[in-house]
């Protein structure tokens, strides 16, 4: 490896040749690092990694030619975001194993439209992974689905019920943020990052807000760091809410949903009344938070608070008692252990397989380095342990507002970003898991950024564990997971 | 127990299903110019809906599941979300446009039966909201699907969804009770 480059506080930077980048790529093999995102511009490629607790760098290899050598060949988990680079970028990688393209279905104007950008070549057909067998046939699914749910293509092929394989192309929600984001004032900036994933709103403008401040060498002030946890938690309550209503659906027992459907829509209506939008959008900024809590809003979030105490306990006997239910969820679509690991997937999905990261304690930062929380954590891997990770941290997140309420400092919620230039990267633990903004500012604008979705290592995860699963239950296996389609297509 | 003591509770406790929110006359208006009214008598007081995300950031898509939460309890107005496009009498279509679900919109609305008709959701779904421009969007629903209806907000709050779709269907039996 070769000297320090810029800093990406606090992220190290470090300017790798060749040689740098291929020990990198043995070592994520080895599993002595983890994988937390690649990404690409003209002439470079970006890949952060991670150890344990907080340890983390961004390498930096330039590459003028225009190639580099695959991580995805030495480690599966970079495949989807090498394709994603040279559909973006044009950038090869060299000897990788899956060139086809991911984000670009041959409908744009132009090909790589951040690189060299090219006329299209139009449409071509797409060759999902071949499957050999007697008696196999195919089911495409989407991506159009039947249901509200957003667009992606699923190719289940099935002897019988069982199914043999399953690959999932997406990339239908692609909206080009990457490409809106460069050169774009940190306003406007901001307001995108909040429409990245429509879910996880909060968490992508604290990701993207971090990384600006991170990259100015600015703070919140503490009283919007304490705000930005609550928002954080508020959105957590609500999604965890939703989802565990919908998977028990999924597994036919609307009564779930009907009474999490309830207990979710008086989240989002507490967070209208005191924060002025449902989804909490644009809530979180760079510089601090957009609004501020006062007496009566504090009250109702304690109420809140007490309303989800008193009525999620009988919800949760209910899943845990009805036997039916529990003859769905136990025992279907396990991720093994080792899976979870290799991809470094986060959040609910990595925890119920037994990998205990949460960006939160592992990166921490204000105020969750003041709290001492549980991460929860099961080890059987299937969906019932996903909907236990999910029941845990809705009692954390209602303990953690709690703490947050009563101990968050008074002052001011927001100052301006200075203006500067810089780079800046931030790892913040959204509902399904971790999320990466990397950004690099010329004087005061966006000149470009990086936001990676935890999905991009759980989407693959799914078509593991459905294997040997029957295709009805794919349903259920897939809302446990409740990957985002947005957040990876971008 | 738990099943016992929430049925129990639910048969004595008040129903948390709220009124019809207001229909704002302007779209009423606005809707019952563009609606055929031979069309509307056929369609009665019920609207089958079939939702697309062209391209969203799934928070209109949160919202719109909202509808069927016990406070909104869409079916109650004779609103219902169907399957299939050849089921739908109404398009919900939500997000820019992405060049990539471009193709994928146009077949549904072509698998929909007449009459139809398409509602935008959201600022994305009118003009690309802040995705306009992009290399990789349409720049709305009315790019290319004809809309006869657009509910703004980003994302629409379930009142504003409601109250939209009540006024497709109020729009029809104002209309078609004029003309009898
Ligand atoms: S209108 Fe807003 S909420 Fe709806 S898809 Fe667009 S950005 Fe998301």
């Amino acid at each position: 490896m070769t000297g320090l480059a810029d800093a990406h506080p606090p992220w190290s930077a470090i300017l790798v040749d060749e040689p740098g980048w291929r020990a990198a790529m043995e070592a994520l093999a080895a599993g002595e690092l983890t994988l937390v995102s690649l990404w690409g511009e003209p002439g470079m490629v970006h890949m952060a990694l991670s150890r344990a607790h907080g340890e983390s760098v961004i390498l930096d290899l330039p590459c003028p030619e225009g190639r580099y050598p695959s991580v995805g060949a030495a480690h599966a988990p970079a495949i989807r975001l090498e394709r994603a680079l040279f559909d973006l970028h044009g950038l090869v990688a060299d000897g990788a194993v899956d060139t086809r393209p991911w984000l670009d279905h041959g409908q744009w104007e132009v090909r790589h439209p951040l690189g060299a950008a090219a006329p299209s070549t139009g449409p071509a057909p797409y060759a999902f992974l071949p499957v050999e067998g007697e008696s196999l046939h195919q089911i495409p699914v989407g991506p159009v689905h039947a249901g509200i749910i957003e667009p992606g293509h699923f190719r289940f092929t099935a002897n019988g019920e069982t199914v043999a394989r399953l690959e999932a192309r997406l990339g239908y929600a692609h909206r080009g943020v990457d490409g809106l984001m460069a050169g774009a004032a940190l306003d406007r900036a901001a307001q995108l990052a909040a429409r990245v994933c429509g879910d996880s709103t909060v968490a992508y403008s604290l990701a993207f807000a971090r990384a600006v401040e991170a990259a100015l060498g600015f703070e919140a002030p503490p009283r919007a760091a304490w705000l930005r946890a609550l928002l954080a938690e508020m959105e957590r309550l609500a999604n965890h809410l939703g989802d565990i209503g919908a998977i028990c659906n999924d597994a036919a027992f609307s009564l779930m949903l009907a009474h999490c459907g309830v207990l979710r829509e008086q989240v989002l209506r507490t967070a209208k009344v005191v924060f002025g939008h449902r989804l909490m959008m644009d809530c979180v900024v760079p510089g601090g938070v957009s609004v501020d809590l006062d007496v009566t809003g504090e009250a109702l979030v304690r109420d809140l608070v007490r309303t989800i105490r008193e009525r999620f306990p009988t919800l949760v006997e209910l899943y845990d008692e009805t036997a039916a239910l529990q003859d769905r969820t136990v025992s279907t679509g396990i991720v093994p252990r080792e899976l979870v690991q290799r991809f470094a997937a986060g959040g609910y999905v990595g925890r119920a397989s037994g990998r205990t990261f949460d960006a939160r304690r592992d990166f921490p930062y204000a105020p969750y380095d003041r709290f001492t929380f549980k991460v929860a954590v099961r080890e059987e891997g299937d969906v019932n342990a996903r909907v236990w990770v999910r029941i845990d941290e809705v009692d954390e997140s209602l303990s953690l507002i709690e703490q947050i309420l009563g101990e968050s400092p008074t002052g001011p919620v927001h100052v301006n970003p200075p203006s500067g230039s810089g780079e800046g990267t931030a790892l913040v633990e959204g509902f399904r898991g971790d999320i990466l903004a990397w950004v690099r500012i010329l004087k005061g604008r966006i000149e470009r950024a990086h936001l990676r979705d935890p999905s991009w290592f759980q989407w693959p995860l799914i078509e593991a564990c459905i294997e040997g699963n029957i295709v009805a239950d794919f349903p259920l296996c897939n809302k446990s997971f409740n990957c985002a389609y947005a957040g990876c297509d971008l | 127990m738990a099943l016992t003591r929430l049925l129990t509770k639910g048969l004595f406790s008040r129903p948390l299903t709220e009124p019809a929110p207001p229909i704002e006359e302007a779209a009423l208006k606005r809707l019952g110019e563009r609606l055929d009214v031979a069309a509307r008598l056929r369609l009665g007081r019920s609207l089958a809906i079939r939702q697309v995300d062209a391209g969203s950031c799934n928070g209109c898509e949160l919202e719109i599941h909202a509808l069927s939460n016990a406070f909104y309890d869409l079916e109650r107005f004779g609103l219902r979300f169907v399957a299939s496009p050849r089921h739908a009498d109404v398009l919900l279509v939500t997000g820019p446009v992405t060049l990539n679900m471009r193709e994928a919109l146009l077949r549904t609305f072509d698998a929909t039966p007449e009459p139809k008709w398409v509602v935008s959701v959201g600022g994305c779904a009118l003009d690309g909201g802040l995705f306009a421009g992009s290399y990789a969007c349409a720049g709305g629903v009315g790019a290319v699907l004809p809309v006869d209806a657009h509910i703004p907000g980003c994302p629409p709050a379930p009142e504003a969804l409601l109250g939209g779709l009540i006024a497709l269907i109020e729009a029809n039996t104002r209309r078609s009770g004029s003309n009898r």
